[in-house]
């Protein structure tokens, strides 16, 4: 008797991805990894790990060969940046895209 | 059990009576007492809740916000400025749907600096989303600060418990103290839907949409503008509900019966008074002497303000020839706070009284006998139309 | 409880904050709150104010964070926090711990009052200013901690002429439990610190200068690099302070060796915020640090 009926509406958020929607599209640069120049690649061992340390958004993954979630990925270039062995490059999403649309209309 | 305290104290054995778990306060006059009360209560063990003396009054009321978001029953008190000051966490409490409980212990506001009694702080927060409750001594004092929490826990809307500063804070009069045992029986432990928990994250009150917006699993969930409209559904449906809280309190404890508004002499009324607080009680002796002169004057005193009682002031009022409304506080530039919400409701009555505004006592402006006299005798006996506006009583005295 | 580390190597691979949220691209603050979190882990709550916090922290109803958390008002972020840890208090669950993320301008200006009160009160929580030195979130209006010289909103063409605010210094003035600043370029010294000063009760202050290239006018790649560099050239002091002794820590404590710091020249020429700064502002700025830094030395013999 003495409870609402009505459910309480509070604005409460429960977690979740993509608050802002997919921020990939945000990117006008990708970061592209040489494995061949990557450190824990390179010695197949955890090691350096800067780029995932310093991702603002966790988006590079931490394993031997770590790799890049396009979906969320900003494309801030942090990464590239801070690279100590310059293993991760900045590409122009154009060109990616025209390339990725050839691809597939190939398919 | 009885005693003989002031109106403040009966508001801390209240607040002891409920096991509030955390008190947020800052000294203002009138309340002060409420607060050293409070104090003494938890230093001497008869309280078991934390005391965070505060800096201000807007971070008195952030420690309850926080508290009650992270599952503890919370209280703060305040007057005038203090009040004023927190007016933005005010109209947060409400929106966030915390059930707090304040009392207000009414006072002027400034400019110019008034220490002394009038209802011009709480009327002003009275769109702000608080349930308020006006009450007139100091039974209902401790009786109302109680039945305040079942009431804000049972709706997850914050109250206010409105009493008079100086005329029932720093007065004495004999009251009921409520037994312990009984009001454990009447109000259960705290229990809050929204709790912060890490068992089950979620981030409140954060910026919201004008637009209702999918969440994490697809489900479309409301808007700014939905969730408000919500508090106003729910403070308007917590009417119902305070009358039988009232209900089940007066089963445990013998008192009750009028949560919403009391009426005196009011059966076969031609003129009804109406007031709120303890202008209320001051009103019964004058309207008696006018009765004996053969008036048939009854009052109404308002306890439930806020969500505004629209039927029960069009049934109490619909069929006098005239109300006359007596307040302490206005809605500057317009009219009398009341008096204006009672003209609201009743202007889409077929049938409906004469309404005359008076404005009274504000900053503590001494009410004479003569003053209510005169102007309920006037109203009463009033050959011309009164103006629609409101008559100012006492000034340049 | 977490342990320290030296190296990303053994900092812990799960997340407590999911991507696609509201931040800036390169945002500095995004750095640091997703390291910080690894250092608070899930039993903790959290008190944010109006500020980027807020935003990236999620609008209603996707919450970009895993930890609860509570938004409250511009000025009532210690106070709110103060509430939170009564209330955990009088339910026994003091386990959890109280977070506080604020704002340069949340914390040196609105509110600075709720926190004095709170260290005064001897609260128990951890108080994390995170300072990218203006509102970065109302579009980048000067606060207490905008330094000198600094192109704002408000100051949009001659610069502020007011010095900033040391907060920190303010802050330990109170004799809280614990002081530290730290840096978004430096996570894992925040990591550390943050396992410190949460092994401690009472009120803890981690003061983090936070780059932010939306505000600051660089590129967003270079947040980490910038904000190393506040640091090399001894403008921003990474440090501790405990029963009233500070301590440099780490990569300010390392120039205590040198005799020349790397000139802060070259740190305001990578941020288009300090363009009104004159040769004069910046030489005057010179001598002050080198000032400061014969100080520390001195101290340290």
């Amino acid at each position: 008797m003495d409870d609402v009926k009505c459910i309480i509406r509070t604005s409460n958020s429960k977690p979740g991805p993509g608050d802002a929607g997919r921020t990939g599209s945000w990117r006008v640069e990708r970061p592209v990894i040489d494995h061949q120049k990557c450190t824990p690649a390179k010695r197949q061992k955890s090691s350096c790990y800067l780029c995932w340390l310093y991702c603002p958004d966790g988006v590079i993954s931490k394993e031997l060969e770590p790799k890049i979630d396009l979906e969320y990925c900003k494309g801030c270039g942090i990464c590239a940046q801070e690279c100590p062995t310059g293993a991760i490059e900045m590409v122009e999403e154009s060109s990616l895209i025209e390339e990725e649309k050839r691809s597939h209309a190939k398919n | 059990m009885q005693r003989i305290e002031s109106g403040n104290v009966a508001a801390a054995l209240g607040v002891m009576l409920a096991k509030t778990q955390v008190v947020a306060a800052y000294p203002i006059t009138p309340q002060t007492p409420l607060t050293e009360k409070l104090s003494e209560l938890i230093e001497n063990g008869d309280l078991a809740a934390e005391y965070i003396t505060v800096e201000s009054e807007h971070s008195a009321l952030a420690v309850c916000i926080g508290a009650a978001s992270a599952g503890a029953r919370a209280f703060t008190a305040t007057s005038a400025n203090g009040l004023l000051y927190m007016s933005e966490q005010v109209h947060w409490a409400a929106g966030a749907r915390l059930p707090l409980v304040m009392c207000v212990v009414n006072r002027g506001v400034g400019a110019p600096w008034t220490v002394w009694n009038d209802h011009q702080d709480s009327i002003s927060q009275r769109d702000a989303g608080w349930i308020q409750i006006y009450v007139n001594d100091h039974q209902e004092i401790i009786d109302t600060v109680i039945k305040a929490f079942r009431l804000a826990e049972a709706v997850s809307i914050p109250v206010m418990v409105c009493y008079d500063g100086y005329y029932l804070s720093h007065t004495y009069m004999p009251f009921d103290v409520p037994d312990e045992d009984k009001v454990d029986a009447f109000l259960p432990a705290f229990s809050y839907k929204h709790t912060l928990d890490p068992e089950h994250p979620e981030n409140l009150n954060t910026v919201t949409m004008p637009f209702a917006r999918a969440d994490r699993d697809g489900v479309i969930q409301p808007g700014y503008m939905d969730i408000r409209h919500n508090l106003h559904q729910e403070l308007r449906q917590a009417l119902p509900i305070f009358e039988q809280i009232d209900s089940d309190y007066q089963a445990i404890f013998g008192r009750g019966g009028s949560p919403i508004l009391s009426r005196y002499q009011c059966d076969g009324a031609d003129y009804i008074v109406v007031a709120m607080g303890s202008l209320s009680n001051r009103i019964k002796d004058i309207v008696d002497e006018l009765n004996g002169e053969g008036l048939k004057i009854g009052v109404l005193s308002v306890h439930l303000y806020r969500p505004f009682p629209q039927e029960q002031i069009i049934a109490a009022l619909r069929d006098v020839k005239g109300a006359i409304v007596i307040e302490k506080a206005l809605s500057y530039g317009n009219q009398g706070a009341l008096f204006g919400d009672i003209k609201a409701v009743l202007y889409p009555c077929a049938q409906r009284p004469f309404i005359h505004s008076y404005i009274i006592g504000l900053g503590g402006r001494e009410i004479k006998k003569a003053d209510l006299y005169d102007a309920i005798k006037a109203s009463c006996t009033a050959s011309e139309t009164f103006e629609d506006t409101s008559r100012w009583i006492g000034l340049n005295r | 409880m977490n342990q320290q580390v030296t190296n990303p190597v053994h900092l812990t691979a799960e997340e407590f904050m999911h991507p696609g949220n509201r931040a800036c691209s390169g945002c500095g603050l995004s750095v640091l709150y997703r390291i910080g979190l690894k250092a608070l882990g899930r039993d903790s709550i959290f008190v944010v104010p109006p500020s980027c916090l807020t935003v990236m922290q999620g609008l209603y109803p996707i919450a970009a964070t895993q930890i609860p958390s509570l938004n409250v008002t511009f000025a009532s972020t210690a106070a709110a926090a103060s509430g939170v840890r009564a209330a955990l208090k009088v339910r026994n669950r003091e386990h959890i711990k109280v977070v506080a993320w604020a704002g340069d301008g949340g914390t040196s200006d609105i509110g600075i009052q709720s926190l004095s009160a709170a260290i005064e009160r001897g609260e128990d929580f951890l108080y994390i200013c995170y300072d990218n030195e203006a509102y970065m979130n109302t579009g980048v209006q000067r606060s207490g901690t905008t330094p000198r010289g600094t192109i704002t909103t408000n100051t949009p063409i001659k610069g502020k002429i007011q010095r900033n605010k040391d907060l920190p210094t303010i802050i330990a003035a109170h004799h809280p439990t614990y002081v530290a600043t730290c840096s978004a370029a430096y996570p894992l010294d925040f990591y550390n610190k943050i396992i410190k000063a949460i092994s401690y009760k009472g009120l803890k202050y981690i003061h983090i200068h936070t780059p932010c290239p939306s505000g600051w006018g660089m590129e967003e790649r270079m947040s980490i690099t910038v904000g190393k560099m506040a640091v090399s050239a001894g403008l921003f002091d990474l440090y501790e302070v405990e029963n009233g002794k500070k301590t440099l820590s780490g990569p300010s404590a390392k120039l205590l060796k040198r005799e020349k710091l790397p000139r802060v020249a070259d740190y305001f020429k990578t941020q288009s915020r300090f363009r009104a700064l004159s040769e004069e502002q910046i030489a005057e700025i010179q001598v002050e640090i080198d000032a400061k830094w014969a100080g520390y030395r001195q101290e340290q013999e």
